[in-house]
């Protein structure tokens, strides 16, 4: 009896999380209109969509499971360089296809290296992570017949999408694809983190040792975790490989893997809506800079990097909080 | 009444100022500013604003206005750059591409636009190859590789160990070498690659030395340059009688006078010297320097001087016209006299063809510098002549 | 072969001074710094700033590289880093990271971003030969220099009363101060200390590893795996870990050079995976 009226309380609790918010409905609506607003910057908002996917694989195993990586890039390097391959040889021709393929075998690449982030403390995670993603760049330049080595893999040509809708040069069709890839994944994500199954991650991410104590399987579940968010950075990586028909080293690079962090350092971690809106600030915030100092940008990202840990992300989180207030929920 | 006046006046300026920019033509500059291979960018920038100090910044009655966006030798930057300055700003040439991958990344983009795209620094054979849009003023690897190799076969050097580092260009830069000087009587007698990413030459130093060559052909980023003559001395091989040849990259203008005395006497073949003694030459590298507070211009600078020089120059030729076809049909076969020496552009290959000088270094008025004493003229790029002949 | 090794001993031996300082501030003070490098680029600079414009000569500089470098650590410990202390580690290493922007950009600015070398005196130059070894004199200095202060470390670890109280502060900080060790002032002179090493290295190091502006990104994955592998708590874990990746990267260079860039990640990886805490920590009660 009494578990009955627990588990509905559970479901009551985790139906009330998962319900949408007006701003998070505003936040789509106005992703799509930009498709049709933002004519001349399709680019960049394409660049920005593939980030965010990026940022919101690496949100799962960071702010839902406790893991730091720096070494995320590995698996969207590989998800990257398994699309332009598929692409190239004509194995899949149709992106879609090609794009759940490659994600697919990140996702496996992702599963085959959980088992070395199991254990240890955070700076060995931080050195494992980091030294599988250097192994896989030092890997993709020796196999240069391959993967082109350093010169990036040259020939790929991507067929139309759906059979239908060719990528074109003002990048309207890789925009609509990237944002609605964005979208899909993005719904799969927040059904996974508002069920049971994200609950124990919660669980896992504030005391392991508790929650093995009440019976959750803690490296089933970091495994599980770690092996979908390899998956997700793949699909990224493939995308960007399908928008740019261009696939390099640099995909691989320690450069994405930190600034990914920092995207996440913008946006926040654990609500699923940090790397999205973290990748939209990062971009602008890059670009404007850049623009600016063409050379010296990097000071500026330092700086902001070290005033915003310095205040703090919890001042942050509160002040969303505090903007989030004047929007009040409906009660059920 | 007042109201309609300023409606008046602001439509004239609305009127003139559209006129103003329909006169102007833009050039898309995309170079590493930052990242390893910034001094590349540094010096390609330092050209272009020399050049248009000296020849003014409007040709055949329209105003040139030079885009300069920072790629930081990330290929993926260049080619989303290069799209946005095609499809954004409308741009009339793209110009710049500090690397190879870069160069690769934004040829379908020239083909598919139609824009006539000028290669200033990247150097591998191929590029060229991937759009009938590009135009190289740079150089090939080949060509330095070949000559180089040539010399020393003449010259009494039969065993050679090759040490590149570990990417295209440096495979590039070795088969060529490898295949003349082979084709030439001489042996290769051990072939070392060395990490991109190195923090140590010794292990690689010591293997070169265990092989006992006459010479060792080195090809090395132009950053790694002076790491590189340094433990070359620190290892002893300034005095074991082991001669030091290779393609002018690692004894780089930029970089040479803080190279120390190490690499005295070491052999070069390459494009350009800051040493080139000629009156073009003399003037070029005097305001260089006074324009950029002293700094020496290097190889990759004359490659962005030439770069613009062959824009302005096909533009005089299409009187303005930006028609991607009329101005690469423009290009093709000019000649004229660079700052390093005579070239000109192919008109079957639209790659550059230019004197490969054979160089020592030497003090010159207590800094080092790469004295010419040989020339090779005319040089083509031997890669695509050896398909051609086949 | 034996030259080999005495690279080999030699780059190893460069690591640890410059690493040490890493693995003690993060056994100590459970602070993740990534921006580490960045001190050590600073002591590289000083040595060429002072050797090469002002003229003091080389050996002078050494203890200047390393001085000039510490006061900074101190001052940066005291201002910034031990606000960081009770923070998570990703605030930490994105801190750090931001750190190490700045200054990479920051040094590009002021310094200009060629590679700069310090002017060696003459005797210390080229090589001479011992039985069939080549011994290269720069290398040879370097292996002194550094032999001396890991010994000197060592035995101020563990023959020091100051040394005890870092040690039990390292094993456990509330009982330190429960005990009257006042834990700041070691905190503090510790990273000064740590970052002063890291700065001799620097200046050490520029012959060799080559200085620029992107110093501490290019070596800081060095940094890291030398900490990684050593573990924190104790001088000679550090020590030996250095040794071996150094023989390990330069061996494995020279006899696999198909593999050569593989062979330390390839370690690291295997060393973490077997034994997570680092080969030669003890595993702390904390």
């Amino acid at each position: 009896m009494a578990s009955g009226v627990l588990s509905t309380a559970v479901a009551d609790h985790l139906a009330l999380r998962a319900r949408w918010r007006r701003l998070e409905i505003a936040f789509w609506v106005a992703a799509a209109a930009s498709i049709f607003l933002l004519p001349g910057k399709h680019l960049i908002l394409s660049e920005i969509a593939i980030l965010a996917l990026f940022a919101l694989s690496l949100d799962l195993i960071l702010g839902y499971a406790g893991i730091i990586s720096l070494g995320h890039a590995a698996f969207f390097g590989f998800g990257a360089y398994a699309a332009g391959l598929l692409a190239k040889h004509g194995l899949i021709a149709e992106p879609l296809l090609a794009l759940l393929a490659a994600g697919a075998a990140a996702a496996l690449l992702g599963f085959a290296t959980s088992f070395l982030v199991l254990r240890g403390s955070d700076l060995t995670r931080l050195m494992v992570t980091l030294g599988i993603a250097l192994v896989l760049r030092e890997l993709a330049n020796k196999l240069g017949g391959l993967t082109g080595g350093a010169d990036g893999l040259q020939g790929i040509t991507m067929a139309p999408l759906l059979g239908r809708f060719s990528f074109d040069l003002a990048g309207r069709v890789a925009y609509v694809y990237s944002l609605g890839v964005l979208f899909v994944f993005f719904l799969v994500a927040r059904r996974i983190v508002h069920s049971p199954f994200g609950l124990s991650l919660q669980a896992v991410k504030g005391n392991a040792l508790r929650a093995a104590a009440i019976g959750i399987p803690v490296n089933v579940r970091l495994v599980a975790i770690y092996a979908i968010a390899a998956g997700y950075a793949g699909v990224a990586g493939a995308l960007l490989t399908q928008t740019t028909a261009f696939c390099s080293l640099e995909v691989l690079s320690f450069e994405r893997s930190a600034d990914l962090l920092l995207v996440l350092i913008i946006g926040g971690t654990g609500y699923l809506y940090g790397g999205l809106l973290g990748a939209v600030g990062f971009k602008l915030m890059q670009d404007w800079i850049a623009a600016m100092t063409p050379q010296y940008w990097q000071f500026w990202i330092g700086l902001i990097l070290v005033v915003i840990v310095l205040v703090g992300r919890d001042r942050f989180a509160a002040w969303a909080r505090g903007v989030m207030a004047l929007f009040p929920q409906r009660k059920p | 009444m007042r109201s309609s006046h300023l409606r008046l006046a602001t439509l004239a300026a609305g009127i003139v100022f559209s006129c103003a920019s329909l006169a102007q033509i833009k050039i898309g500059l995309i170079l590493p500013m930052t990242g390893p291979v910034a001094s590349t960018g540094k010096q390609i920038d330092a050209a272009v604003k020399l050049y248009m100090s000296q020849h003014g910044s409007s040709v055949a009655g329209k105003t040139i206005e030079v885009i300069l966006k920072d790629d930081g030798g990330v290929p993926d930057n260049t080619k989303r750059l290069a799209q946005e300055l095609i499809v954004n700003d409308k741009v009339a040439f793209i110009a710049g591409f500090g690397i190879t991958p870069a160069a690769l990344a934004a040829a379908p983009l020239a083909t598919q636009a139609k824009v006539p795209m000028i290669v200033m620094a990247a150097g591998t054979s191929i590029i060229t190859e991937r759009s009938p849009y590009i135009v190289r003023t740079s150089f090939t690897l080949a060509q330095s590789a070949v000559v180089m190799a040539d010399w020393a076969a003449k010259n009494g050097i039969r065993k050679v160990a090759t040490l590149v580092v570990d990417f295209a260009p440096g495979a590039d830069s070795q088969s060529s070498f490898k295949e003349a000087f082979t084709k030439a009587g001489g042996q290769v007698i051990a072939e070392l690659k060395v990490p991109v990413a190195n923090p140590d030459f010794a292990p690689f130093l010591q293997r070169a030395r265990d092989a006992a060559p006459d010479a060792i052909y080195v090809f090395v980023l132009s950053g790694q340059g002076a790491t590189f003559a340094k433990q070359f001395a620190e290892r002893g091989l300034d005095k074991s009688g082991i001669k030091l040849i290779g393609p002018g990259d690692f004894s780089d203008d930029d970089l040479l006078a803080g190279m120390g005395d190490a690499v005295l006497g070491a052999v070069t073949a390459h494009q350009y010297s800051a040493a080139h003694p000629s009156a073009a030459n003399k003037a070029y590298v005097a305001a260089f320097k006074q324009m950029h507070n002293g700094l020496r211009p290097n190889f990759m600078s004359v490659g962005g001087y030439d770069g613009m020089h062959l824009i302005y120059e096909a533009l005089k030729k299409t009187k303005g016209e930006t028609d991607g076809d009329a101005l690469v049909l423009a290009m093709r076969g000019m000649q004229w006299e660079s700052p390093r020496g005579p070239i000109s552009i192919d008109p079957a290959t639209r790659d550059i063809v230019q004197n490969i000088y054979v160089r020592r270094i030497e003090k010159v008025g207590g800094e080092l510098y790469n004295v010419e004493f040989a020339t090779f003229e005319a040089v083509k790029d031997p890669v695509k002549e050896a398909a051609k002949n086949k | 072969m034996l030259t080999i090794l005495f690279d080999g001993v030699a780059y190893g031996m460069l690591l640890f001074v410059l690493a040490c300082g890493l693995s003690v501030t993060l056994g100590l003070m459970n602070l993740i710094n990534l921006a580490h490098g960045a001190f050590a680029m600073a002591g590289g600079y000083c040595a060429v700033v002072l050797v090469n414009r002002i003229g003091v000569p080389f050996y002078a500089a050494l203890p200047l590289a390393f001085v000039l470098p510490a006061l900074l650590g101190a001052v940066m410990e005291r201002t910034l880093y031990r606000h960081l202390y009770a923070r998570s580690h990703l605030d930490q290493v994105m801190f750090t990271i931001g750190l190490a922007f700045m200054a990479v950009a920051g040094v590009d600015y002021v310094m200009g971003s060629a590679q700069v070398f310090v002017n060696l005196p003459p005797a210390l130059e080229g090589r001479f030969e011992v039985g069939g070894v080549g011994i290269g004199r720069y290398r040879l200095m370097i292996i002194v220099v550094c032999g001396a202060l890991a010994l000197a470390l060592q035995s101020v670890l563990v023959l020091t009363r100051f040394g005890s109280r870092l040690r039990a502060a390292v094993d456990d900080p509330r009982t330190a101060r429960g005990l009257g060790i006042n834990v700041n002032l070691v905190f503090a002179l510790t990273f000064a200390v740590g970052s002063g090493l890291a700065g001799l290295g620097g200046a050490l190091g520029a012959e060799i590893l080559g200085l620029d502006p992107h110093f501490p990104l290019k070596f800081m994955i060095y940094f890291l795996i030398v900490v990684a592998v050593g573990g924190t708590s104790s001088i000679t874990g550090p020590f030996l870990a250095s040794l071996v990746l150094g023989i390990g990267d330069v061996a494995g260079k020279y006899y696999v050079p198909e593999f050569g860039g593989f062979v330390i990640y390839t370690i690291m990886i295997v060393v973490l995976t077997w034994r997570p805490q680092g080969l030669f920590t003890r595993v702390a009660g904390r």
